[in-house]
């Protein structure tokens, strides 16, 4: 009882010596001086609250632990819902459910619903790219945003520099971003694990500097603003259009509507997503997809049955930049403007973030993952402050309760039919 | 006379201060059997190793079909026909029979993009024949009714079986066995007995073997080559290797 007690009395003073300073102080400015105040008792007697409960909790863990064990006890979801809801043909039902909705959304969503979809698409997009490289090749790459800089940037300076549209640049950014893949991950991808991660952390960060440093041709800092937005076969969606250009209002004699723009936007975004998961569903029964699987399970193995390694990593490799090139592409097209920070090591965490908390290899599970994690800071503005706290929050609950992420996919199996 | 097919000579691996392979020299004919034997740690596996290119020899040369191959990488000289299981089993748990005998089919498949993103006849083609191959080596090895179980839950047995068809499905010229008896029981060590023989017999694959079980060995071997400590020891037919006192010795100790 004694021990228990002293590791009670620990408890409390650390939920104190965690809470306090963080949420117990508040920093004002007065005049030119940042003055330290304490929160109101409010605050404090919430603190002094939790304290106890924990205090408690402690002291009686035995006894909890003895109650949450009578308690009738199972799984979250029962294993056979669980089971079904990992099949690839499940998983392909509720995907195409999925699309039905997507594809009707923005004629029935508001103009800032419209807006988030389309960055929550953008953020699929990226997802799929990194399941490619993380999920099926278990490579962990942390740089993956540089080739998301990669594919914006060549959008942003061809159509700066030499006015090439956003259709042209589509591809032309895909491929930048997969050469640079490419020669990147030549060097990279004999390391393994853990230095694999950090060599590929240190090479986004790179790219990204040098965005921020050749300042002649990127702009440095400032980036590049007035990138064009697509057209639709030549029409654009502005008020007015520029010169030997016609605007989509007019060739189809509709009122001017500005929200036009972002349902383009948003259907530009869906083909991008659409076109990203029909390639990965290939992938997964192809050759190359199964090599992938087969690498992550036991490399010597397949050296020993004459497949290249190097050559299979690369490919996979490859294909996750590729994606993160449309997707960047379109960003710069979306936003108009381009800049270093956009693409600080935030966003690989994210994008990581997204394919872990989804489940490895599941394409379902990134779908799900992209909505959660941008939908969620989107509606919770007011508590904006505690972002980190809740994602930090969501994945120790995400450890606890499903390791195995949101949804994850049992690969399709081959099967020999007699 | 048939060709000889393999010719490894002065073969030597040095880790650091250790010698674990010293001056090894074997000559394997086509179509031939060839066990390598030696007490536990005497570094048959390092020549193993050696020969598929997992290590680099530090001296000696190995020539398949007189062209030199030491110093390729794995995955090079698995290409050019010598393919080898391992001492413990290393298939791909996770994955089917069928996909296990799938994936070592790549490099004949039709890996082209395009051609599987969209399908082409070409492809399926190429998958069909893949599939068709495969089972042929599922019925080779009785495990049809297993083609679609994951490759973890087998019996140790046929884990065994499945290893030897997965090899073949690259198209060997050699196949080189890593202790395949090993935790078999008579029966299943008489099935692989018989395996190697119709691998011989009807598939022309000339098979290099490594063995502790001494009555697989001199039955199925026409030749035999003793290792001791790194170094060759003997050198000849199972009837010489039997008869051999310095061979005796390094087995049983002296008396």
């Amino acid at each position: 009882m004694n021990r228990h007690l002293k590791s009670a009395f620990f408890s409390a003073l650390l939920v104190w010596a965690v809470a306090f300073p963080v949420l117990g102080l508040k920093l004002s400015i007065v005049g030119i001086n940042l003055e330290v105040h304490g929160q109101g008792p409010l605050t404090l007697s919430i603190i002094a609250a939790c304290s106890v409960l924990m205090f408690l909790r402690v002291l009686f863990d035995k006894q909890w632990s003895g109650l949450m064990k009578s308690a009738p006890k199972g799984p979250l979801v029962s294993p056979k819902v669980s089971h079904f809801l990992t099949l690839p043909r499940t998983q392909r039902y509720i995907i195409l459910g999925l699309i039905a909705v997507a594809l009707v959304w923005p004629f029935f969503g508001s103009r800032g619903a419209v807006d988030i979809a389309t960055l929550i698409l953008i953020y699929v997009l990226l997802g799929l790219g990194l399941n490619i490289v993380v999920g099926l090749a278990g490579l962990l790459d942390l740089g993956y945003v540089g080739f998301y800089a990669v594919g914006a940037y060549s959008y942003a300076l061809l159509s700066h520099y030499y006015g090439l549209s956003f259709w042209i640049c589509l591809p032309i950014a895909g491929l930048m971003s997969a050469t640079f893949g490419f020669l990147l991950g030549f060097p990279v991808l004999r390391l393994r694990g853990d230095y694999l991660a950090i060599v590929t952390l240190g090479f986004g960060e790179i790219i990204r500097l040098f965005l921020r440093n050749l300042t002649g041709l990127t702009g440095g800092p400032n980036g590049i603003s007035n990138i064009e937005k697509p057209t639709f076969f030549g029409l654009t969606f502005e008020r007015k259009a520029a010169e030997g250009m016609q605007t989509f209002h007019e060739f189809f004699g509709l009122q001017y509507n500005s929200i036009n723009k972002v349902i383009f936007l948003y259907l530009v975004a869906l083909l991008l997503a659409l076109l990203a998961l029909f390639v990965i569903n290939r992938l997964l029964r192809m050759p190359i997809g199964r090599a992938w699987e087969a690498l992550r399970e036991d490399e010597i193995a397949c050296r020993a049955l004459g497949l290249n390694p190097t050559v299979i990593k690369l490919s996979a490799f490859t294909l996750g930049a590729c994606f993160a090139g449309f997707a960047g592409s379109f960003f710069a097209a979306r936003q108009g403007l381009v800049t270093p920070e956009s693409f600080t090591f935030i966003e690989s965490a994210i994008i990581l973030a997204i394919v872990v908390l989804g489940g490895m290899g599941s394409q379902l599970g990134v779908i799900l993952a992209a909505i959660v994690m941008i939908l969620l800071p989107e509606l919770m503005r007011d508590f904006s402050e505690y972002r980190m706290l809740m994602f930090g929050a969501l994945m120790v609950l995400m450890m606890i309760w499903r390791p195995q992420g949101l949804l994850p996919m049992q690969r399709p199996h081959m099967e020999l039919r007699r | 006379m048939s060709r000889e097919i393999l010719q490894v000579s002065g073969l030597s691996m040095r880790f650091g201060g250790l010698l674990a392979v010293n001056g090894v020299a074997l000559t394997v004919k086509e179509k031939q059997v060839v066990a390598l034997i030696g007490p536990n740690g005497a570094g048959k596996t390092t020549v193993f190793n050696c020969l598929t290119g997992f290590y680099k020899p530090s001296a000696g040369s190995i020539l398949l079909d007189g062209q030199p191959i030491q110093g390729l990488a794995g995955h090079q000289i698995a290409r050019k026909g010598v393919v080898r299981t391992f001492q413990n089993v290393r298939l791909f748990k996770e994955m089917t029979a069928l996909e296990n005998l799938l994936i070592a089919q790549h490099r004949h498949l039709n890996t082209n993009f395009f051609s599987g993103l969209l399908k082409t006849p070409g492809f399926r083609r190429s998958e069909r024949e893949a599939m068709d191959f495969a089972q042929f080596w599922l019925d080779k090895v009785n495990l049809t009714e297993f083609a679609n179980r994951t490759a973890g839950t087998l019996a140790y047995g046929q884990q065994r079986r499945l290893e030897i068809a997965r090899c073949m499905m690259t198209r060997p010229r050699i196949l080189m066995l890593d202790e395949p008896a090993a935790g078999l029981n008579p029966k299943e060590t008489e099935d692989l007995k018989a395996l190697i023989s119709v691998l011989r017999e009807e598939h022309n694959v000339t098979v290099l073997l490594i063995e502790h079980d001494m009555k697989l060995v001199m039955s199925i071997s026409d030749h035999i080559v003793v290792i001791n400590q790194g170094t060759p020891l003997a050198d000849g037919t199972p009837e010489q290797i039997r008869d051999n006192p310095e061979v005796i010795k390094a087995y049983l100790g002296e008396a």
